[in-house]
């Protein structure tokens, strides 16, 4: 446990003992991690364990309703996404928050466009938009030959990846990454790992949530493990192997149950 | 583990070339076919050419213009408005009826319709967003009820099914300057909708595709769950595009009203169709986020130009209608076609 560490500043998002009841339900309970400058923080979890309830606390989706949630060493309770935006905590959801049709540069800034001139006359600043946009990507290694092209005709890495630019360049602090490489294949998810390595070395913090121990072990720095809404511990990757890992996440004892009824007679 | 580096660029994405770019616009369907009914009528009969004919068609086109150009900004937005062609009888009929029936300004009674327009159009709108029902059904409804009532409300006012003595009315000559006025050029009679038809179209090409409204209306009709995450406010959006389509539904209520002077309870029913088609021959697609102002333009230009053309051939004009539902469908084969070639996936 990371409990005893000595940090000198506090970190950027940090949970202690956070929980959240829906009605009578509890979704998650009793969790504490903490991200900082330069760190991923790994959020695992099989199906269920309460990875979307954990995001929508950290997001600002749904406000916690136990425990304390701290923002730079402040103590808050999110009442909307805009003011986790506000204090620098931007999501990049599963559908990535992109129109297919449009323009790469338009979805780029869609939201937040650049504008010249004043009153009636205001308009877009073209120009600068696509120059910026086309910066941003080649920042985190992306060279688009064409920003006006639709960016669904992008690889869903790719895509993910103007996600994540996106949100660095409208000021986030933090990145929290809902299962970005859940639907992607073996190299498309390799891209987007390179990128989460890339945000990281440019000092955000990033909460990456996934399932997959495998994408979520050479990249991260520290592993919050949840099972049934509840933390199975929160370890640096010292402490832990990706066996240890595996295990945990499947339940230790049931999984070799499983090997036993699964092998041959 | 160790992590490969990343592909610069994905190998599956194509050069984009020329004909793929200029594919992309989705105008370029409707100006290829509007250039190919312009040769065909030019050639074929006498009239279609000369400075009254080109007037003839253009005028013919206007109007369908304005409301396909509004039509096409609330279909990229996602939106139907089948209330759009009852709306310019409902206008017209209320400045004919307040001024005429009841005295009152008619300055005033253009305000009076345009507001009560702009509600419809508002109303539309909130009815649809809050209920989340298909714009659709909605509109369908508000048509009917216009229809409905544009007959009822005038008989009961009026006693007949149209209005007349509207060029009695005082400063009907005045308002006539700005909406059914005729100015000499090339040697053609060109009338003002036509000027109008030409600075909606300009103006709306300029607010989608340089302004965030029009950044807006894309994304609203493209990814709505998507807008709202990225903090577009879809609700101003949806109804500032009702709104709209309501605005220029008064504003060809006008147009026709102080042209001929008179207006029929019947006015401007049934062709909310031609309005969609024109916007989707234009190259606007059915389900939203993808299309043009200037194509809608084009669509109601070869709609004009058919619609007059038609005549001048001498031909039985129940043509119109099979070659109107001809050009809807070849239009949507072709959005389809080239949706593909520009590699959209949606």
């Amino acid at each position: 446990m990371t409990d005893a560490e000595i940090v000198a500043a506090p970190p950027i998002l940090e949970v202690r003992d956070i929980g959240k009841t829906y009605g009578s339900i509890l979704a998650l309970q009793g969790v504490s991690a903490r991200v900082g400058i330069g760190e991923v923080l790994c959020v695992l979890g099989d199906n269920g364990a309460g990875k979307s309830t954990f995001i929508k606390i950290l997001s600002g989706a749904h406000a916690h309703s136990q425990g304390k949630l701290f923002a730079y060493g402040v103590e808050r309770t999110f009442s909307s996404p805009r003011e986790a935006l506000d204090l620098g905590i931007a999501t990049v959801y599963q559908d990535l928050a992109v129109v297919p049709l449009m323009p790469v540069w338009r979805n780029f800034f869609l939201g937040s466009e650049l504008t010249r001139g004043v009153g009636p006359f205001r308009q877009l600043d073209v120009k600068g938009m696509r120059r910026i946009t086309k910066e941003e990507l080649a920042k985190m290694g992306i060279d688009l030959r064409d920003v006006d092209q639709p960016i669904g005709t992008l690889s869903g890495g790719e895509r993910q990846s103007v996600s994540i630019a996106r949100a660095v360049y409208f000021g986030a602090k933090v990145v929290i990454l809902d299962e970005p490489t859940s639907a992607l294949g073996v190299k498309q998810a390799g891209v987007v790992l390179k990128y989460i390595a890339q945000a990281r070395d440019r000092g955000l913090g990033v909460v990456f949530i996934t399932h997959n121990p495998h994408h979520a072990y050479p990249v991260g720095d520290r592993f919050l493990l949840l099972k049934r809404g509840t933390s199975l511990g929160d370890f640096t990757k010292s402490e832990i192997t990706i066996e240890e890992m595996t295990k945990l996440m499947a339940g230790g004892a049931e999984l070799d149950a499983l090997v036993h009824e699964l092998a041959r007679p | 583990m160790t992590l490969t580096a990343p592909a610069v660029t994905d190998e599956r994405i194509k050069p984009t070339g020329l004909i793929i770019s200029l594919l992309r616009r989705p105008e370029v369907g409707a100006a290829v076919a509007a250039l190919a009914i312009f040769t065909f009528f030019s050639l074929s009969t006498t009239a279609f050419l000369t400075a009254p004919g080109v007037a003839t068609w253009l005028y013919s086109a206007s109007l369908f213009g304005i409301m396909a150009v509004a039509v096409a900004l609330l279909m990229i937005g996602g939106e139907f408005d089948l209330s759009a062609g009852a709306m310019v009888g409902t206008t017209g009929l209320i400045v004919g009826i307040v001024t005429t029936e009841w005295q009152v300004n008619i300055w005033l009674a253009l305000v009076i319709a345009l507001a009560i327009a702009l509600l419809i159009g508002a109303g539309n709108a909130f009815i649809v967003m809050k209920t989340g029902l298909p714009s659709f059904i909605v509109t369908l409804a508000t048509f009917f009820i216009l229809q409905g009532v544009n007959l009822a409300v005038t008989k009961i006012i009026t006693g007949t099914v149209s209005i007349q003595g509207m060029s009695a009315v005082p400063g009907f000559d005045a308002v006539k300057v700005i909406f059914g006025s005729s100015f000499d050029l090339f040697g053609m009679s060109v009338k003002i909708s036509i000027v109008w038809w030409f600075a909606i179209t300009i103006l709306a090409t300029w607010l989608l595709l340089r302004t965030r409204s029009g950044n807006w209306i894309f994304a609203v009709g493209g990814q709505v769950t998507s807008s709202r995450q990225v903090g577009v406010p879809v609700m101003k959006v949806k109804m500032g595009l009702f709104m709209t389509t309501a605005g220029a539904g008064w504003l060809v209520g006008m147009l026709q009203l102080f042209d001929v002077s008179t207006v029929q309870a019947t006015t401007g029913i049934g062709q909310e169709f031609i309005y969609i088609i024109c916007a989707v021959v234009g190259g606007c697609l059915l389900t939203g986020g993808y299309g043009s102002a200037i194509g809608a333009a084009l669509g109601a230009l070869i709609y004009g130009m058919t619609l007059q053309g038609i005549v001048f051939a001498q031909w039985d004009n129940n043509w119109l209608k099979a070659f109107l539902g001809g050009m809807l469908l070849l239009a949507v084969l072709v959005n389809l076609y080239v949706r593909r070639q520009a590699g959209v996936r949606s």
